[in-house]
């Protein structure tokens, strides 16, 4: 967003105090010994880090969950979220919200229903207003997403 | 004698620009710097008087295109100390001159058995052509070490240079660390054991006096546009027996002599590395870029650049949080410093700095091998020019404490 008001009061847009709050105590940080998806993903623009590992029951449901990495707030804010996203979620579930996820920060025009859906995720729309750091936020959503195909696609 | 920047900037049309409600402070320059109008102006000079192919025609357009593009030759040749013009050859950018050699000099001379010395403060142009050649050829790349502050470990480089080297490259000046480095000195252990030295000129030719015969380098290359000059063009200089000797590497028109449906022989340098129709409108501009640095005197660049990053540094390392990557004192040192601070991530901080028209760099900036040697995988950067102040200095130092107050809340 180029033009306008300068200044830091803008930020306030992009950084929410949910995002500074993951940034700040990121969830499901535990490394797990077994991983039934394991991917790693890194932004070669700015060299953020995301390392991901789920395990999964018979069902295809996440049963357990690790997110981590380093860079920076919202990337790794980002990948905080989306490890609550997966809470209690199937593949195809996960899959569905990280296409709204993506939508969201392209700027489609969104159903006051598929909002609710996404939750605290929407702290995460501001974002779409500084386009070079839409990759960063999207970075362990893509990395998720490529790593569930390639799995249903064995 | 130091340069009058008041008058330079009145020269530079968009440092009047404001990012939103902030007048810009441009301290990206070791990205690629600004252009004063004398550069801009040139561009539409030939496009608008004397536009025509170079060393085709006969028609008067021609002739006054050709003469323009070869004197811009010559003043680079001067500009950086060389003696014959021939042997400045036009490229896209540093990163083509690297190739250049690579590939021509590297595939016709390096085999496997031999090695390859870079060091740790290469930038990515300045490793991966290397590295591919080691592929292709089964050579060793060996790398120089850095020091614990930002120096080159000149004692490991003279185990590192042995008489199994074939070429050495080494950057003048670390686009991450501004760091000037003594290649001189790897020159003759290079020399010394039978190699050749490639000098990144790329940091160090816009910002300190450089003479290729005193450096007594065997290859040189920069880009124009970290110099004033446009994008999309840049200078690999060699010494000209080396040239001579060197297979061209692009094939097409103007690079030939005589050509049949069987074979084809090479025009003279430095035509034979020049294939088809070159850049003729930046080159040109490029000569006028360094009429303008000319003009100035690359001593009194560099003594305006020494004492601003000497404030700079006084100022950045006052800051509690933040963290100088290379060195901190101000000897043998460039007008790039990059830093970390200990709760901002550089990608927030650029993001943060730029709502108050700051513009800094903030990556890994292009040497991933190196940042990480620093055990973070980016950093921020600020770059000074002839342009910058040590009021601009402040506004970044204000701006960093700003951000960190935003990211305390
Ligand atoms: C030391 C050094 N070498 C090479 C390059 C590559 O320059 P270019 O992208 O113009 O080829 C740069 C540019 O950042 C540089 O700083």
């Amino acid at each position: 967003m180029m033009g306008g008001t300068s200044g830091l009061e803008q930020l306030d847009e992009m950084y929410e105090s949910i995002i500074l709050d993951h940034y700040r105590n990121p969830r499901h940080t535990d490394p797990l010994d077994h991983a039934d998806v394991d991917v790693e993903a890194q932004n070669p623009f700015c060299g953020d880090e995301i390392h991901i590992q789920l395990t999964l029951d018979d069902d295809g449901k996440v049963q357990e969950i690790s997110v981590s990495g380093r860079g920076c707030a919202i990337s790794q804010s980002s990948a905080s979220l989306l490890s609550e996203m997966l809470e209690g979620k199937d593949v195809e579930q996960a899959m569905e919200q990280i296409t709204l996820m993506r939508r969201m920060l392209r700027n489609d025009n969104m159903t006051e229903e598929e909002l609710d859906q996404l939750g605290d995720l929407v702290a995460l729309e501001g974002v779409k207003r500084f386009p070079v750091r839409i990759k960063c936020a999207l970075l362990s959503w893509t990395a998720l997403e490529d790593a569930l195909q390639e799995r249903k696609g064995k | 004698m130091t340069i009058d920047v008041a008058k330079i900037r009145a020269d530079f049309p968009i440092l009047e620009r404001r990012i939103g409600d902030a007048p810009l402070v441009y301290l990206d320059n070791a990205a690629t710097s600004q252009k004063p109008k004398q550069v801009i102006d040139a561009l539409t000079d030939y496009y608008t008087r004397y536009n025509a192919n170079v060393h085709r025609g006969v028609h008067t357009m021609s002739v006054e295109a050709t003469e323009a593009f070869e004197a811009a030759r010559a003043k680079v040749a001067k500009f950086i100390g060389a003696r014959q013009p021939e042997s400045v050859i036009w490229t896209r950018n540093i990163s083509e001159a690297i190739n250049l050699v690579a590939y021509s000099w590297g595939d016709a001379n390096v085999h496997a058995g031999d090695e390859i010395v870079i060091t740790a403060m290469e930038h990515h142009s300045g490793i991966v052509p290397w590295q591919q050649l080691a592929l292709r050829s089964g050579a060793t790349l060996r790398i120089i070490p850095r020091t614990g502050n930002g120096r080159l470990d000149m004692d490991a480089a003279r185990k590192i240079i042995n008489s199994k080297t074939k070429i050495v490259t080494a950057v003048q000046m670390s686009s991450v660390l501004g760091s000037v480095n003594d290649v001189k000195t790897l020159g003759k252990l290079a020399h010394e054991n039978g190699a050749l030295i490639l000098v990144d000129g790329a940091q160090s030719a816009p910002h300190m006096p450089v003479d290729v015969e005193d450096l007594d380098c065997d290859f040189f290359g920069l880009s124009a546009h970290k110099m004033l000059g446009p994008t999309g063009i840049g200078v690999l200089w060699g010494r000209p027996e080396l040239l001579k000797a060197m297979p061209p590497w692009m094939f097409g028109g103007d690079m030939i002599l005589e050509v049949s449906y069987e074979k084809a022989s090479w025009n003279e340098l430095p035509y034979k590395f020049e294939a088809g129709t070159p850049n003729i409108a930046d080159a040109i501009a490029t000569g006028v870029a360094v009429d303008y640095l000319s003009a100035l005197g690359m001593e009194n660049v560099r003594a305006h650049e020494i004492e601003i990053t000497g404030y700079a540094l006084k100022r950045l390392t006052e800051l509690e949080r933040v963290e100088v990557l290379g060195p901190t004192d101000n000897a043998d040192r460039g007008g790039i410093i990059s830093f970390n601070h200990a709760d901002v991530h550089p990608h927030d901080l650029g993001t943060a700095l730029d709502r108050m028209g700051i513009a800094i760099r903030t990556g890994h900036h292009c040497a991933m091998p190196l940042v990480r040697s620093y055990d973070v995988v980016a950093a921020a950067r600020a770059s000074f020019y002839i342009y910058n102040t040590t009021a601009e200095v402040d506004a970044l130092v204000e701006g960093i404490k700003q951000v960190e107050r935003y990211f305390q809340k």
